[in-house]
């Protein structure tokens, strides 16, 4: 029985590597590192061979090769003669255009659902209770399929719109509800400032950008004269001019009208069109995900104790404000996390745009390219890569904004 | 005051006044409505909005449903049958049963066998699911993987049962060795596995699965919802210990290990299911050698568990950075080393603080099944797309199968999700 005190003994034997504590975790590491390696030049190896044996090899020049394949709904242009890189382009467009609508819609389902599934009215908290469990429990891939089967076998085709006995008619004469997809008007000027179209909407955004800000400078003038004076300016018909007639007179300028769609020959033209599968993705993941988001808004709120309630009402606040002032500031900050997550699953889940032929970047390169190239590994590398980049992207700026909301402590 | 008391008291209560009851609209149903529907303008106004709802929905859904065809050879029949009213074609789902259960290739004659398979898995569930039954059950559940991999794919039996004596070798192995050192019986418990498998390949005789009593059954016949329940059964219990073992990982102080790890679960978490089907289907062939073929389902079985295990391992790593820091001072200093203090003290914990995590992870995993139809496997959403809605006879019944499909998901997931809440108060052993 030796003591604590006793030195270490001296030599070393071989058994030390496992049993003594300096070195056993070096020994573990090297162990993983070695079967690490060998798991590595085992799967390496058999790569190689396997390409050999097909005649293959890993070469990403495919890319530059025309793709001639069409995709109907795109943000860019684009025909069959172009690259498999410019499909994959189109994809990744595709893929984020969907995935920042369904982003928008599913937080607006899912807070009114929330905050709904919390009321004092019994008939509309059980109603969002049977909302939130259907489509929490049906795969999104059923309810994508669903949706776009609603899409194309009950909307009505072009062809009911037209003749004296139409059957159908257009919403308001503004909106098109048929099988190929919803047109809806589209703004355009007449005498932009700029030639392209996009320079002139980029010119509205900067427009909204500057409201946005000159907006933001009132309300800290406000603050700072409220807590100088006790008396806060009345901003409200300020900001509502700030933000609309720079707004008003910058569509004066430059001529906006609106290019409403026309059943011409056998389909509608002019206007925008949205693709049916588009708005199948679309709306499965808004109605989908705003289920889960709906949980978290509830237990974000129910995380806040009653006391903060019941201490802005006895400050005297009225019913809304202390929604705003109190009780959704906290609940924010238990509510960012797993929305963040939420986001992350929206951009992964809209690879289901494959099942309904929605052209996005898991339908142009891991889909149509893949096949007709036959580049399986390099294109699925190529869309894991995008995949990592965008989820990483998302969930570093969420992750930002999580902080700026967090509660600062010491 | 004297005259006060004498002459403006006119009356003075000599009795408590008899208790009435409470006026109607404070009581019973009244009260009830005026409190929870309609308490104020906008309440009001919500209440009529969802009554209008609700109706809108029963009132295009229920003769639909009410007058369902259950008899029918196809969607002309049902029309007929029909005769112009609404009514669902219920038919496709009794005459296409079959199909949709067990895929369109799976032979007639063996449907027995996943049904003797299912019933057995409720048996086997059992006393995972509920502690209370009999320890002793945990032997059918220790045996019923063997068991079902025998009934569903068929052959020898010599397979499962090389399988299984390799299992309790290893078991075996690590009870006699593992008492001085975890690391000796685990990788101990390996090589005894892997040396009686070997054997056994090589005692097995070749082609004894073609005269078997089971017909053996090829992996592609596989299909329809025994598809998704297998799939989801085999991944998450396969990906429960993979789970623990990264969570565990990524915990280390090992920089290597936690490296690993960590890799290992951002990749995989950053990246949708899609692209790992993808890559089993098209991809995972190469990294296997040249002159073996491992069959499909074998592959999605192995990127579905990697899937689920990322998942879990996350779940486990926040139910073991809930856990006091003392649990772990306090194991170590009873002397306990890395694996009993893990195995003792901090996993049953923080396995208890993860099970909510976990069976949201298992229940997004068994929805997530439904992916591999985009692979072409017929599974229930391939069979529905697939063979039933392209035929002939059933083009254009899609509310009934679609309807069908969200039901039997809806079941089971909405089943597993009660059963987590039970779970969880069941185990709640804090007060409040």
């Amino acid at each position: 029985m030796s003591t604590l005190t006793d030195p270490p003994n001296a030599g070393f034997r071989l058994s030390m590597l496992f049993n003594d504590t300096r070195y056993r975790s070096l020994t573990f590491q090297v162990i993983a590192a070695i079967v690490l390696a060998l798991c590595i030049w085992y799967l390496g190896n058999n790569l190689i061979q396997n390409l050999r044996a097909a005649g293959l090899n890993i070469s990403y020049s495919f890319l530059g090769d025309p793709a001639g394949y069409d995709i109907n709904q795109r943000l860019i242009d684009y025909n069959s003669q172009s690259s498999h890189a410019r499909a994959a382009l189109v994809g990744v467009l595709n893929t984020l255009l969907v995935a920042f609508l369904a982003c928008i819609t599913a937080t607006v389902f899912g807070v009114v659902a929330g905050v709904l599934r919390l009321s004092n009215n019994w008939l509309v908290s059980k109603l969002m209770a049977v909302y939130v469990e259907i489509f929490r429990n049906i795969p999104i891939l059923i309810w994508i399929i669903i949706i776009f089967t609603i899409m194309t076998a009950v909307m009505p085709g072009p062809r009911a719109f037209r003749g004296d006995d139409a059957t159908s008619s257009m919403v308001l004469d503004l909106f098109a509800f048929t099988n190929r997809g919803v047109y809806i008007p589209m703004p355009w000027f007449e005498s932009g400032l700029f030639a392209s179209t996009a320079m002139n909407w980029v010119l509205v955004l900067a427009g909204f950008l500057l409201s946005w800000f000159v907006s933001g400078r009132v309300t800290t003038w406000a603050n700072h004269k409220q807590e100088e004076t006790g008396e806060r300016p009345k901003t409200l018909l300020l900001k509502l001019a700030i933000w609309f007639v720079p707004f008003a007179i910058l569509m004066l300028i430059m001529g906006l009208t609106w290019e409403v769609p026309a059943l011409k020959g056998f389909n509608f033209k002019g206007g925008i069109k949205i693709g049916g599968p588009l708005i199948a993705l679309w709306f499965a993941l808004s109605i989908y995900t705003g289920a889960f988001i709906a949980e978290n808004v509830r237990a974000g709120i129910q995380a806040i104790s009653k006391g903060q309630t019941e201490a802005a009402a006895a400050l005297g606040l009225r019913q809304g404000r202390i929604m705003n002032l109190v009780v959704l500031p906290q609940a924010l900050r238990v509510i960012i996390p797993p929305l963040i997550s939420q986001y992350l699953n929206i951009t992964k889940n809209s690879s289901l745009a494959i099942a309904v032929g929605y052209a996005d970047i898991t339908a142009t390169l891991g889909g149509i390219t893949l096949n007709q190239t036959g580049r399986a590994i390099e294109c699925v590398l190529l869309l894991m890569l995008f995949y990592l980049t965008a989820s990483l992207t998302i969930s570093t700026v969420m992750n930002i904004y999580n902080s700026s909301v967090k509660l600062k402590e010491r | 005051m004297a005259d006060q008391t004498t002459n403006s008291v006119a009356f003075v209560a000599d009795g408590n006044i008899p208790e009435s009851p409470p006026p109607a609209n404070e009581t019973g149903v009244v009260k009830w409505l005026r409190d929870n529907l309609f308490s104020g303008v906008t309440n009001s106004i919500l209440t009529i909005l969802a009554l209008v709802l609700i109706y809108l929905l029963l009132k295009n859904t229920l003769p639909w449903i009410l007058n369902g065809v259950w008899n029918a050879n196809s969607l002309a029949e049902c029309r007929e049958i029909l005769a112009g009213r609404t009514g669902a074609c219920f038919a496709v789902l009794t005459e296409r049963w079959p199909q949709l259960i067990y895929g369109f290739k799976y032979p007639v004659d063996a449907y027995w066998r996943p049904n003797v398979a299912f019933v057995l898995m409720l048996i086997a569930l059992a006393p995972v699911l509920f502690f209370d039954l009999p320890r002793k059950l945990l032997i059918i559940t220790a045996v019923y993987p063997f068991v079902a991999f025998w009934l569903i794919w068929g052959g020898t039996i010599l397979v499962p049962v090389v399988a299984l004596l390799g299992c309790v070798a290893g078991g075996f192995v690590f009870q006699k060795a593992g008492k001085n050192s975890f690391a000796a019986g685990f990788f101990g418990a390996i090589v005894a596995a892997l040396v009686v498998w070997q054997a056994g390949g090589w005692l097995i005789p070749e082609g004894a699965s073609e005269n078997a009593w089971l017909t053996a059954v090829p992996s592609r016949d596989l299909g329809g919802y025994m598809l998704n329940m297998m799939l989801g059964l085999t991944c998450v219990s396969l990906s429960l210990p993979l789970g623990i073992a990264l969570a565990l990982g990524r915990q280390s102080r090992m920089p290597l290990i936690k490296w690993i790890s960590v890799v290992f679960i951002e990749f995989v978490r950053g990246v949708p299911l899609i692209t790992l089907l993808f890559v089993a289907s098209v991809m995972l062939a190469y990294f296997f050698p040249p002159e073996s073929t491992v069959d499909l389902f074998l592959r999605v079985v192995i990127m579905i568990t990697m899937f689920s295990s990322a998942y879990i391992a996350e779940v486990i790593r926040g139910g073991l950075a809930a856990l006091p820091r003392g649990q772990y001072e306090a194991a170590d200093s009873l002397g306990l080393d890395y694996p009993q203090a893990m195995r003792l003290i901090i996993l049953p914990q923080a396995m208890k603080i993860s099970i909510p995590g976990i069976v949201n992870v298992a229940v997004g995993l068994f929805k997530d099944t439904t992916l591999v139809s985009v692979i072409s496997m017929f599974d229930l959403v391939g069979m529905i797309r697939g063979p039933i809605l392209a035929s002939t006879e059933w083009n254009g019944v899609y509310w009934e199968l679609w309807g069908f499909a969200a039901l039997v998901f809806f079941v089971v997931c909405y089943g597993i999700s009660q059963y987590s809440q039970w779970l969880e108060r069941r185990l709640a052993t804090d007060h409040h």
